[in-house]
């Protein structure tokens, strides 16, 4: 259907989910705050502590920009897969949406502004704990707050796309384990991936979605700026728009059914 | 018409949900949809509010194509789920806020709506709760408050009454009644007869995807079944014997290990039922014939004789 999305009404698809979040955020939201904590102690400072340098900086220097978008990522990927799931077919609100002028364009629009949403409350509260760390030098660290959003909007519609088209819950630990655990090991985070990969595998790796806000975020931590970072920009706008585009029809069967 | 289906197939795969329906719904009334488990009841209503869409055929309500314009078709009506839709950790309150958002209601007029909700449906004392810790007949009444948030000219109704006590029951369809007496026009699907008998203008029998009947309530069992059902308990000699002394024609039900019997006058037969001597009267009753025999005589399996 060529109808214009009703952004008010995607707002109130978001507001929903804020409402309840706002009664539950204690077991809901808070658990995953600590895991890129958790990372940081016990890699930046623990292993961190036998590393003399990495790309001309202390290990957990090395850390922090990286782990800004780990955790913004981890706040969307939850929310699109294991969380719009259970909405879906155990909660089954969008049943109740779909009996109101809300249709499957705006439930989309929604869920991903609210993925954008979560990603960006991770995201920010762990920048807040890499200040306190010492481990975000301002002021021009402050413009890696840019990758945070874009980090969830990117991993809003990977999941949101794999989420339509899953039939049951148990999938998603796939998802887990062989597409997200393996971008965080292998995308910049932990080790320069410039200096461990050369030729045609540095061409490769630049498919790899996590690699292009992480690099935003360490140009900003580093405080450079460089050509290649309109790239990652488009990437991460271009993919996203390509996939919410491609998705929109499989909500609308998904919802419809 | 408030609602007019054209020939409205849905297809699931091989199996046909709703088959070639036509129906139409007067606006001011309220319309019973009846059948049994799988007939295709909550497809049909889905298809009228646009949340499927029909393999074939052609939806309308208030006059505009659903298909082409389901947002403005939606933001006049309001549906009550089979299975109550809330949010657990919220109380009713913030539930109703949640969902007159999704009608783009803002503070005054939300609270407002809320407030009339609240009383209509009695639900003050508990406004704070949270779902999860309500009754069964207390969320009922909050999922319609739900679906009443933006004051609809058509109320659709899966199943409202499902597993509520009778008080409950009774406390529902006088709201019902209400709503009808201001004008609106309900569309329910109902498993009670009793239920349909006392709230619907109209009723359509549906089975298998398709409308076996229609009417209001008293015409379609005069049209289909005698005055007067008499049940008797007997066995399957006693039935025998009992249809030996009957006109061939009498139309008759088995339900367990009892008969029911459907005459225009009861007591013209009395004397050949004490003939037959299968009981000595006393179990016997004699009623009028209510939407319950018709729904059985429509669509149940175990109907003999006469149809
Ligand atoms: N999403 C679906 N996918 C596949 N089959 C479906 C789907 N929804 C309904 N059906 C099938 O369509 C038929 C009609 O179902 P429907 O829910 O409309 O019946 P109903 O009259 O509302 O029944 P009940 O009284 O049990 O609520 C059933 O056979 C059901 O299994
Ligand atoms: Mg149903």
């Amino acid at each position: 259907m060529s109808r214009p999305i009703s952004f008010a009404h995607a707002g109130a698809v978001w507001r929903r989910n804020a409402a309840m979040y706002a009664r539950t955020w204690m077991y809901n939201l808070l658990p995953n705050f600590f895991e890129p904590v958790l990372y940081l102690v016990a890699i930046g400072i623990g292993v961190g502590a036998y590393v003399a340098e990495m790309a001309g900086m202390s290990y957990a220097e090395f850390l922090a920009p990286g782990l800004v978008c780990v955790a913004a990522m981890n706040g969307a990927s939850f929310e699109v897969t294991y969380n719009i799931f259970v909405r879906l077919t155990f909660d089954k609100a969008y049943d109740a949406m779909l009996t109101t002028p809300i249709g499957p364009d705006e439930v989309l629009i929604g869920e991903v502004m609210w993925a954008v949403t979560r990603a960006s409350i991770y995201g920010l509260s762990f920048f807040i704990v890499l200040i306190f760390f010492g481990l975000a030098p301002l002021p021009h660290a402050l413009l890696a707050i840019v990758a945070i959003p874009l980090a969830g909007l990117l991993f809003a519609s990977i999941g949101v796309a794999f989420t339509v088209r899953v039939p049951t819950i148990d999938v998603f630990a796939f998802y887990f384990t062989l597409f997200l655990t393996p971008l965080f090991l292998f995308s910049d985070v932990f080790f320069p991936l410039q200096e461990r990969l050369s030729g045609i595998w540095l061409w490769v790796a630049e498919a790899l979605p996590l690699l292009h806000p992480v690099r935003i975020a360490r140009h900003a931590f580093r405080g450079e700026a460089s050509p290649i970072l309109l790239w990652d920009f488009a990437y991460i706008l271009g993919l996203s728009a390509a996939l919410l585009l491609s998705t929109r029809g499989a909500v609308r069967r998904r919802l419809m059914s | 018409m408030i609602v007019r289906l054209c020939g409205v197939t849905k297809r699931f795969g091989e199996r046909v949900a709703v088959d070639e329906l036509d129906l139409e719904i007067a606006p001011g009334i309220c319309f019973g949809l009846l059948g049994p488990n799988g007939a295709g009841k909550t497809t049909t209503l889905r298809m009228i509010y646009g949340a499927t869409e029909p393999t074939g055929g052609r939806v309308e309500v208030f006059g505009i194509d659903i298909a082409a314009n389901p947002r403005a078709v939606r933001a006049r009506l309001g549906v009550t789920l089979q299975d109550n839709v809330m949010i657990d950790p919220l109380d009713p309150v913030e539930n109703l806020k949640v969902f007159g958002r999704y009608h783009l209601l803002r503070e005054p007029e939300l609270g407002r709506r809320i407030e009339y909700l609240v009383d209509f449906l009695e639900l003050g004392s508990h406004a704070g709760v949270p779902v999860r810790n309500l009754s069964g007949g207390f969320k009922r009444r909050l999922a319609i408050a739900m679906s009443l948030m933006n004051d609809p000219e058509l109320l659709i109704l899966d199943e409202p009454t499902t597993g509520l006590d009778p008080a409950v029951r009774l406390a529902l369809w006088a709201k019902i009644r209400d709503l009808r007496a201001a004008g609106k026009t309900v569309l329910l699907t109902t498993h009670y007869m009793d239920e349909a008998q006392r709230l619907c203008d109209r009723v359509a029998v549906m089975a298998g995807g398709r409308i076996l009947a229609d009417g209001h309530p008293e015409e379609l069992i005069a049209r289909h079944l005698a005055r007067q059902a008499i049940e008797v308990d007997c066995n399957g000699d006693g039935e025998r014997r009992i249809r030996a002394v009957l006109p061939p024609e009498t139309r008759h039900l088995r339900a367990g290990g009892r008969l029911i019997l459907y005459v225009d006058d009861a007591s013209a037969v009395t004397p050949q039922l004490d003939g037959a001597a299968v009981d000595d009267g006393c179990g016997r009753t004699i009623r009028p014939t209510n939407l319950e025999d018709l729904f059985l005589h429509l669509t149940g399996a175990s109907l003999e004789g006469g149809a």
